[in-house]
Protein backbone atom coordinates (compact mmCIF):
# COMPACT_ATOMS: atom_id res chain seq x y z
CA UNK A 1 0.00 0.00 0.00
CA UNK A 2 1.58 3.29 -0.90
CA UNK A 3 1.99 6.08 1.57
CA UNK A 4 -0.11 8.54 -0.35
CA UNK A 5 -3.08 6.26 -0.01
CA UNK A 6 -2.51 6.28 3.74
CA UNK A 7 -2.32 10.07 3.66
CA UNK A 8 -5.73 10.17 2.02
CA UNK A 9 -7.17 7.59 4.39
CA UNK A 10 -5.86 9.56 7.34
CA UNK A 11 -7.36 12.75 6.09
CA UNK A 12 -10.59 11.08 5.22
CA UNK A 13 -10.91 9.37 8.55
CA UNK A 14 -9.82 12.45 10.45
CA UNK A 15 -12.48 14.82 9.22
CA UNK A 16 -14.22 13.17 6.31
CA UNK A 17 -14.14 16.52 4.54
CA UNK A 18 -15.28 15.37 1.17
CA UNK A 19 -16.93 18.11 -0.79
CA UNK A 20 -19.73 17.01 -3.04
CA UNK A 21 -21.40 19.13 -5.66
CA UNK A 22 -25.02 18.00 -6.08
CA UNK A 23 -27.00 18.98 -9.15
CA UNK A 24 -30.78 18.60 -9.37
CA UNK A 25 -33.56 20.78 -10.71
CA UNK A 26 -36.00 19.50 -8.07
CA UNK A 27 -35.96 21.41 -4.82
CA UNK A 28 -37.29 18.43 -2.87
CA UNK A 29 -34.54 16.22 -4.24
CA UNK A 30 -31.86 18.83 -3.58
CA UNK A 31 -32.95 19.00 0.02
CA UNK A 32 -32.90 15.25 0.27
CA UNK A 33 -29.51 14.69 -1.34
CA UNK A 34 -28.05 17.49 0.77
CA UNK A 35 -29.22 15.78 3.96
CA UNK A 36 -28.04 12.37 2.80
CA UNK A 37 -24.59 13.74 2.04
CA UNK A 38 -24.38 15.63 5.33
CA UNK A 39 -25.35 12.45 7.12
CA UNK A 40 -22.43 10.83 5.32
CA UNK A 41 -20.18 13.54 6.74
CA UNK A 42 -19.71 15.38 3.49
CA UNK A 43 -19.62 19.06 2.70
CA UNK A 44 -22.36 19.78 0.21
CA UNK A 45 -22.97 22.45 -2.39
CA UNK A 46 -26.24 22.17 -4.29
CA UNK A 47 -27.09 23.81 -7.59
CA UNK A 48 -30.20 23.54 -9.69
CA UNK A 49 -28.70 23.11 -13.16
CA UNK A 50 -25.76 21.82 -15.13
CA UNK A 51 -24.94 25.39 -16.13
CA UNK A 52 -24.68 26.45 -12.51
CA UNK A 53 -22.54 23.40 -11.79
CA UNK A 54 -20.09 24.41 -14.50
CA UNK A 55 -20.08 27.98 -13.27
CA UNK A 56 -19.33 26.82 -9.76
CA UNK A 57 -16.42 24.77 -10.99
CA UNK A 58 -15.14 27.75 -12.93
CA UNK A 59 -15.59 26.11 -16.28
CA UNK A 60 -18.02 28.63 -17.56
CA UNK A 61 -16.66 32.13 -17.68
CA UNK A 62 -20.02 33.82 -17.47
CA UNK A 63 -21.19 36.89 -19.34
CA UNK A 64 -17.87 38.76 -19.24
CA UNK A 65 -16.07 36.27 -21.43
CA UNK A 66 -16.15 36.31 -25.21
CA UNK A 67 -17.00 32.65 -25.20
CA UNK A 68 -19.65 31.97 -22.59
CA UNK A 69 -19.27 28.24 -22.94
CA UNK A 70 -15.50 28.17 -22.60
CA UNK A 71 -14.38 24.95 -21.04
CA UNK A 72 -10.87 25.83 -19.95
CA UNK A 73 -10.58 27.91 -16.82
CA UNK A 74 -8.20 30.86 -16.97
CA UNK A 75 -4.78 30.17 -15.42
CA UNK A 76 -5.74 32.32 -12.45
CA UNK A 77 -8.98 30.45 -11.84
CA UNK A 78 -7.25 27.16 -12.33
CA UNK A 79 -4.60 27.96 -9.76
CA UNK A 80 -7.15 29.08 -7.21
CA UNK A 81 -9.21 25.98 -7.86
CA UNK A 82 -6.33 23.61 -7.40
CA UNK A 83 -4.90 25.22 -4.31
CA UNK A 84 -8.02 26.41 -2.62
CA UNK A 85 -10.10 24.20 -0.39
CA UNK A 86 -13.18 26.23 -1.13
CA UNK A 87 -13.90 24.84 -4.55
CA UNK A 88 -12.15 21.52 -4.31
CA UNK A 89 -14.81 19.06 -5.34
CA UNK A 90 -14.34 15.39 -4.66
CA UNK A 91 -17.47 14.18 -6.36
CA UNK A 92 -20.30 15.45 -8.51
CA UNK A 93 -23.69 13.83 -8.19
CA UNK A 94 -26.25 14.87 -10.73
CA UNK A 95 -29.81 14.12 -11.74
CA UNK A 96 -30.20 12.82 -15.27
CA UNK A 97 -33.44 14.51 -16.35
CA UNK A 98 -32.98 18.23 -16.17
CA UNK A 99 -34.23 20.94 -18.52
CA UNK A 100 -31.63 22.51 -20.78
CA UNK A 101 -28.52 20.57 -19.88
CA UNK A 102 -29.18 16.99 -18.86
CA UNK A 103 -27.00 15.11 -16.39
CA UNK A 104 -25.55 13.26 -19.34
CA UNK A 105 -24.65 16.53 -21.09
CA UNK A 106 -22.97 17.71 -17.91
CA UNK A 107 -21.07 14.45 -17.61
CA UNK A 108 -19.79 14.79 -21.16
CA UNK A 109 -18.67 18.37 -20.62
CA UNK A 110 -16.82 17.41 -17.47
CA UNK A 111 -15.07 14.45 -19.08
CA UNK A 112 -14.01 16.68 -21.98
CA UNK A 113 -12.43 19.14 -19.58
CA UNK A 114 -8.76 18.55 -18.75
CA UNK A 115 -9.20 20.22 -15.38
CA UNK A 116 -12.20 18.25 -14.22
CA UNK A 117 -12.31 14.95 -16.03
CA UNK A 118 -10.90 13.21 -12.99
CA UNK A 119 -13.65 14.26 -10.62
CA UNK A 120 -15.88 11.23 -10.18
CA UNK A 121 -19.41 11.77 -11.45
CA UNK A 122 -22.48 9.90 -10.30
CA UNK A 123 -25.79 10.02 -12.14
CA UNK A 124 -29.19 9.71 -10.45
CA UNK A 125 -32.43 8.96 -12.20
CA UNK A 126 -35.99 8.15 -11.28
CA UNK A 127 -36.22 5.92 -14.34
CA UNK A 128 -34.64 2.53 -14.80
CA UNK A 129 -33.66 2.67 -18.45
CA UNK A 130 -30.82 0.21 -19.15
CA UNK A 131 -29.73 2.02 -22.32
CA UNK A 132 -29.49 5.26 -20.38
CA UNK A 133 -27.53 3.63 -17.58
CA UNK A 134 -24.98 2.02 -19.88
CA UNK A 135 -24.59 5.21 -21.89
CA UNK A 136 -23.71 7.11 -18.73
CA UNK A 137 -21.32 4.49 -17.49
CA UNK A 138 -19.63 4.37 -20.88
CA UNK A 139 -19.23 8.12 -20.84
CA UNK A 140 -17.35 7.78 -17.57
CA UNK A 141 -19.88 7.97 -14.77
CA UNK A 142 -18.71 6.02 -11.73
CA UNK A 143 -22.12 4.95 -10.54
CA UNK A 144 -25.73 5.23 -11.51
CA UNK A 145 -28.26 5.49 -8.70
CA UNK A 146 -31.96 4.96 -9.03
CA UNK A 147 -34.02 7.48 -7.13
CA UNK A 148 -34.93 7.80 -4.41
CA UNK A 149 -31.30 7.63 -3.38
CA UNK A 150 -30.66 6.03 -0.01
CA UNK A 151 -27.94 6.41 2.58
CA UNK A 152 -26.67 2.95 1.71
CA UNK A 153 -26.08 4.07 -1.89
CA UNK A 154 -23.83 6.87 -0.74
CA UNK A 155 -21.57 4.47 1.12
CA UNK A 156 -20.42 3.25 -2.27
CA UNK A 157 -19.04 6.67 -3.02
CA UNK A 158 -16.29 7.00 -0.44
CA UNK A 159 -13.64 5.10 -2.46
CA UNK A 160 -14.33 7.29 -5.51
CA UNK A 161 -13.99 10.49 -3.52
CA UNK A 162 -10.76 9.36 -1.94
CA UNK A 163 -9.15 9.17 -5.37
CA UNK A 164 -9.45 12.91 -5.88
CA UNK A 165 -8.42 13.64 -2.30
CA UNK A 166 -5.27 11.70 -2.98
CA UNK A 167 -4.58 13.57 -6.17
CA UNK A 168 -5.18 16.98 -4.63
CA UNK A 169 -3.00 16.12 -1.65
CA UNK A 170 -0.08 15.87 -4.06
CA UNK A 171 -0.77 19.39 -5.32
CA UNK A 172 -1.30 20.84 -1.85
CA UNK A 173 2.08 19.69 -0.64
CA UNK A 174 3.62 22.87 -1.98
CA UNK A 175 1.30 25.04 0.11
CA UNK A 176 2.74 25.69 3.55
CA UNK A 177 0.27 25.58 6.42
CA UNK A 178 -0.02 28.89 8.30
CA UNK A 179 -0.54 29.57 12.02
CA UNK A 180 -2.15 26.91 14.11
CA UNK A 181 -4.73 27.91 16.68
CA UNK A 182 -3.55 25.95 19.68
CA UNK A 183 -6.92 25.95 21.37
CA UNK A 184 -8.74 24.36 18.50
CA UNK A 185 -5.98 21.89 17.77
CA UNK A 186 -5.90 20.59 21.32
CA UNK A 187 -9.63 20.17 21.38
CA UNK A 188 -9.79 18.24 18.15
CA UNK A 189 -6.72 16.07 18.51
CA UNK A 190 -7.93 13.12 20.60
CA UNK A 191 -10.88 12.59 18.28
CA UNK A 192 -8.70 12.48 15.19
CA UNK A 193 -6.18 10.10 16.74
CA UNK A 194 -8.81 7.52 17.52
CA UNK A 195 -10.37 7.47 14.12
CA UNK A 196 -7.02 7.38 12.34
CA UNK A 197 -5.93 4.48 14.51
CA UNK A 198 -9.08 2.68 13.54
CA UNK A 199 -8.23 3.18 9.91
CA UNK A 200 -4.77 1.75 10.44
CA UNK A 201 -6.19 -1.48 11.77
CA UNK A 202 -8.45 -1.81 8.78
CA UNK A 203 -5.67 -1.45 6.23
CA UNK A 204 -3.62 -4.42 5.15
CA UNK A 205 -0.30 -2.81 6.09
CA UNK A 206 3.03 -3.95 4.77
CA UNK A 207 5.91 -4.99 7.03
CA UNK A 208 7.30 -1.65 8.29
CA UNK A 209 4.45 -0.11 10.21
CA UNK A 210 6.58 2.25 12.33
CA UNK A 211 7.56 4.81 9.68
CA UNK A 212 3.98 4.92 8.48
CA UNK A 213 2.64 5.71 11.93
CA UNK A 214 5.03 8.64 12.23
CA UNK A 215 3.91 9.84 8.84
CA UNK A 216 0.29 9.65 9.86
CA UNK A 217 0.93 11.79 12.94
CA UNK A 218 2.42 14.38 10.62
CA UNK A 219 -0.67 14.13 8.48
CA UNK A 220 -2.88 14.73 11.51
CA UNK A 221 -1.08 17.93 12.42
CA UNK A 222 -1.03 19.17 8.87
CA UNK A 223 -4.67 18.31 8.42
CA UNK A 224 -5.60 20.25 11.56
CA UNK A 225 -3.69 23.29 10.33
CA UNK A 226 -5.17 23.06 6.87
CA UNK A 227 -8.64 22.57 8.25
CA UNK A 228 -8.22 25.63 10.46
CA UNK A 229 -7.50 27.64 7.33
CA UNK A 230 -10.54 26.09 5.84
CA UNK A 231 -12.64 27.07 8.83
CA UNK A 232 -11.65 30.69 8.29
CA UNK A 233 -12.55 30.67 4.65
CA UNK A 234 -15.55 28.40 4.85
CA UNK A 235 -18.30 30.90 4.98
CA UNK A 236 -18.67 31.27 1.23
CA UNK A 237 -21.93 29.51 0.60
CA UNK A 238 -23.25 28.71 -2.80
CA UNK A 239 -26.23 26.53 -1.97
CA UNK A 240 -29.25 28.17 -3.43
CA UNK A 241 -31.62 26.70 -0.90
CA UNK A 242 -30.56 27.72 2.58
CA UNK A 243 -27.57 28.92 4.56
CA UNK A 244 -24.82 26.39 4.81
CA UNK A 245 -24.32 24.83 8.20
CA UNK A 246 -21.47 26.09 10.33
CA UNK A 247 -18.30 24.08 10.26
CA UNK A 248 -18.43 23.16 13.96
CA UNK A 249 -21.59 21.20 13.30
CA UNK A 250 -20.08 19.45 10.32
CA UNK A 251 -16.81 18.57 12.01
CA UNK A 252 -18.52 16.76 14.84
CA UNK A 253 -21.28 15.15 12.79
CA UNK A 254 -20.79 11.54 11.93
CA UNK B 1 -44.63 6.96 33.46
CA UNK B 2 -47.30 9.54 32.76
CA UNK B 3 -50.48 7.83 31.58
CA UNK B 4 -51.43 10.75 29.39
CA UNK B 5 -48.10 10.67 27.56
CA UNK B 6 -48.35 6.91 27.14
CA UNK B 7 -51.79 7.24 25.67
CA UNK B 8 -50.68 9.93 23.24
CA UNK B 9 -47.72 7.82 22.21
CA UNK B 10 -49.95 4.85 21.52
CA UNK B 11 -52.31 7.03 19.55
CA UNK B 12 -49.36 8.30 17.54
CA UNK B 13 -48.05 4.82 16.88
CA UNK B 14 -51.41 3.59 15.69
CA UNK B 15 -51.86 6.63 13.51
CA UNK B 16 -48.53 6.21 11.78
CA UNK B 17 -49.17 2.50 11.24
CA UNK B 18 -52.55 3.25 9.71
CA UNK B 19 -50.99 5.72 7.28
CA UNK B 20 -48.69 3.00 6.03
CA UNK B 21 -51.39 0.34 6.02
CA UNK B 22 -53.77 2.51 4.05
CA UNK B 23 -51.05 3.16 1.50
CA UNK B 24 -50.55 6.85 2.13
CA UNK B 25 -46.89 6.35 2.93
CA UNK B 26 -44.19 3.91 1.91
CA UNK B 27 -40.69 3.02 3.10
CA UNK B 28 -39.19 6.14 1.59
CA UNK B 29 -41.01 8.07 4.30
CA UNK B 30 -39.33 5.81 6.83
CA UNK B 31 -36.01 6.70 5.23
CA UNK B 32 -36.83 10.41 5.57
CA UNK B 33 -37.53 9.99 9.25
CA UNK B 34 -34.27 8.15 9.73
CA UNK B 35 -32.38 11.11 8.27
CA UNK B 36 -33.79 13.41 10.92
CA UNK B 37 -31.88 13.70 14.16
CA UNK B 38 -31.48 16.00 17.14
CA UNK B 39 -29.36 18.33 15.04
CA UNK B 40 -31.99 18.52 12.30
CA UNK B 41 -35.32 18.14 14.12
CA UNK B 42 -37.33 19.85 11.38
CA UNK B 43 -35.95 18.00 8.40
CA UNK B 44 -39.04 15.92 7.64
CA UNK B 45 -41.37 18.88 8.08
CA UNK B 46 -39.20 20.99 5.79
CA UNK B 47 -39.02 18.42 3.02
CA UNK B 48 -42.75 17.81 3.18
CA UNK B 49 -43.39 21.52 3.04
CA UNK B 50 -41.35 21.74 -0.14
CA UNK B 51 -43.21 18.77 -1.53
CA UNK B 52 -46.61 20.32 -0.94
CA UNK B 53 -45.42 23.59 -2.48
CA UNK B 54 -44.42 21.52 -5.49
CA UNK B 55 -47.88 19.94 -5.60
CA UNK B 56 -49.59 23.32 -5.67
CA UNK B 57 -47.30 24.58 -8.41
CA UNK B 58 -47.41 21.48 -10.60
CA UNK B 59 -51.14 20.89 -10.26
CA UNK B 60 -51.63 24.52 -11.23
CA UNK B 61 -49.41 24.09 -14.29
CA UNK B 62 -51.27 20.98 -15.34
CA UNK B 63 -54.68 22.57 -14.85
CA UNK B 64 -53.61 25.46 -17.07
CA UNK B 65 -52.18 23.13 -19.69
CA UNK B 66 -55.39 21.11 -19.77
CA UNK B 67 -57.53 24.21 -19.88
CA UNK B 68 -56.44 25.13 -23.39
CA UNK B 69 -59.46 25.47 -25.65
CA UNK B 70 -57.94 24.06 -28.77
CA UNK B 71 -54.89 21.80 -28.69
CA UNK B 72 -53.73 20.58 -25.34
CA UNK B 73 -49.98 20.18 -25.06
CA UNK B 74 -49.87 16.71 -23.52
CA UNK B 75 -46.10 16.69 -23.39
CA UNK B 76 -46.27 19.76 -21.21
CA UNK B 77 -48.75 18.03 -18.92
CA UNK B 78 -46.53 14.94 -18.96
CA UNK B 79 -43.45 16.94 -18.00
CA UNK B 80 -45.25 18.24 -14.92
CA UNK B 81 -46.51 14.76 -14.04
CA UNK B 82 -42.95 13.50 -14.31
CA UNK B 83 -41.79 16.10 -11.81
CA UNK B 84 -44.62 15.34 -9.42
CA UNK B 85 -43.94 11.65 -9.68
CA UNK B 86 -40.34 12.34 -8.80
CA UNK B 87 -40.96 14.40 -5.73
CA UNK B 88 -43.77 12.19 -4.43
CA UNK B 89 -41.43 9.24 -4.79
CA UNK B 90 -38.72 11.10 -2.89
CA UNK B 91 -40.91 11.76 0.14
CA UNK B 92 -42.72 8.45 0.24
CA UNK B 93 -46.12 9.80 -0.80
CA UNK B 94 -47.24 6.44 -2.12
CA UNK B 95 -50.75 7.21 -3.32
CA UNK B 96 -49.76 10.43 -5.07
CA UNK B 97 -46.94 8.60 -6.79
CA UNK B 98 -49.29 5.82 -7.89
CA UNK B 99 -51.69 8.34 -9.41
CA UNK B 100 -48.81 9.97 -11.26
CA UNK B 101 -47.90 6.67 -12.87
CA UNK B 102 -51.45 6.35 -14.24
CA UNK B 103 -51.45 9.99 -15.19
CA UNK B 104 -48.31 9.56 -17.24
CA UNK B 105 -49.92 6.82 -19.30
CA UNK B 106 -53.00 8.95 -19.86
CA UNK B 107 -50.81 11.78 -21.13
CA UNK B 108 -49.00 9.48 -23.49
CA UNK B 109 -52.35 8.23 -24.78
CA UNK B 110 -53.48 11.86 -25.09
CA UNK B 111 -56.61 10.91 -23.20
CA UNK B 112 -58.09 14.28 -22.36
CA UNK B 113 -60.96 13.20 -20.12
CA UNK B 114 -58.73 10.70 -18.38
CA UNK B 115 -56.16 13.39 -17.68
CA UNK B 116 -58.72 15.80 -16.30
CA UNK B 117 -60.13 13.12 -14.00
CA UNK B 118 -56.69 12.05 -12.89
CA UNK B 119 -55.69 15.60 -12.14
CA UNK B 120 -58.72 15.98 -9.91
CA UNK B 121 -57.73 12.82 -8.08
CA UNK B 122 -54.17 14.05 -7.64
CA UNK B 123 -55.48 17.29 -6.25
CA UNK B 124 -57.67 15.51 -3.70
CA UNK B 125 -54.95 13.02 -2.83
CA UNK B 126 -52.18 15.44 -2.03
CA UNK B 127 -54.53 17.59 0.04
CA UNK B 128 -55.71 14.54 1.95
CA UNK B 129 -52.12 13.52 2.64
CA UNK B 130 -51.28 17.02 3.75
CA UNK B 131 -54.11 16.97 6.29
CA UNK B 132 -53.11 13.52 7.56
CA UNK B 133 -49.51 14.57 8.03
CA UNK B 134 -50.58 17.73 9.75
CA UNK B 135 -52.46 15.57 12.24
CA UNK B 136 -49.33 13.50 12.69
CA UNK B 137 -47.22 16.57 13.42
CA UNK B 138 -49.86 17.84 15.85
CA UNK B 139 -49.73 14.55 17.73
CA UNK B 140 -45.95 14.86 17.92
CA UNK B 141 -46.30 18.34 19.33
CA UNK B 142 -48.81 17.16 21.92
CA UNK B 143 -46.50 14.38 23.05
CA UNK B 144 -43.58 16.76 23.46
CA UNK B 145 -45.72 19.33 25.25
CA UNK B 146 -46.89 16.62 27.63
CA UNK B 147 -43.25 15.95 28.44
CA UNK B 148 -42.85 12.79 26.40
CA UNK B 149 -40.64 11.67 23.53
CA UNK B 150 -42.01 10.99 20.07
CA UNK B 151 -41.66 7.23 19.62
CA UNK B 152 -39.83 5.64 16.71
CA UNK B 153 -42.46 3.57 14.98
CA UNK B 154 -41.30 0.25 13.61
CA UNK B 155 -43.31 -0.39 10.48
CA UNK B 156 -42.34 -4.06 10.24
Amino acid sequence: LDLQFLFAMGMAAAECQFHVLAVDDSLVDRKLIERLLQKSSCQVTTVDSGYKALEFLGLRQGTESNDPTALSPSPQVRKSLLLSFEKEVNLIITDYCMPGMTGYDLLKKLKESPAFKNIPVVIMSSENVPARISRCLEEGAEEFFLKPVRLADLNKLKPHMMKTKLKNQKLEEIETPSDDENGTVAAVEPEIKDSVEMEIKMLPLQSETEPKRVLLQVVQQEEQMLSNNKRKSMEEGLSTDRPRPRLEGIATAV
Amino acid sequence: MDAHVAQLQMQYRNYILSLYQQGFLDDQFTELKSLQDDGTPDFVAEVLSLFFDDCVKLVGNMARALDQTGTVDFSQVGANVHQLKGSSSSVGAKRVKGLCINFKELCEAKNYEGCVRCLQQVDIEYKTLKAKLQDMFNLEKQIVQAGGIVPQVDIN
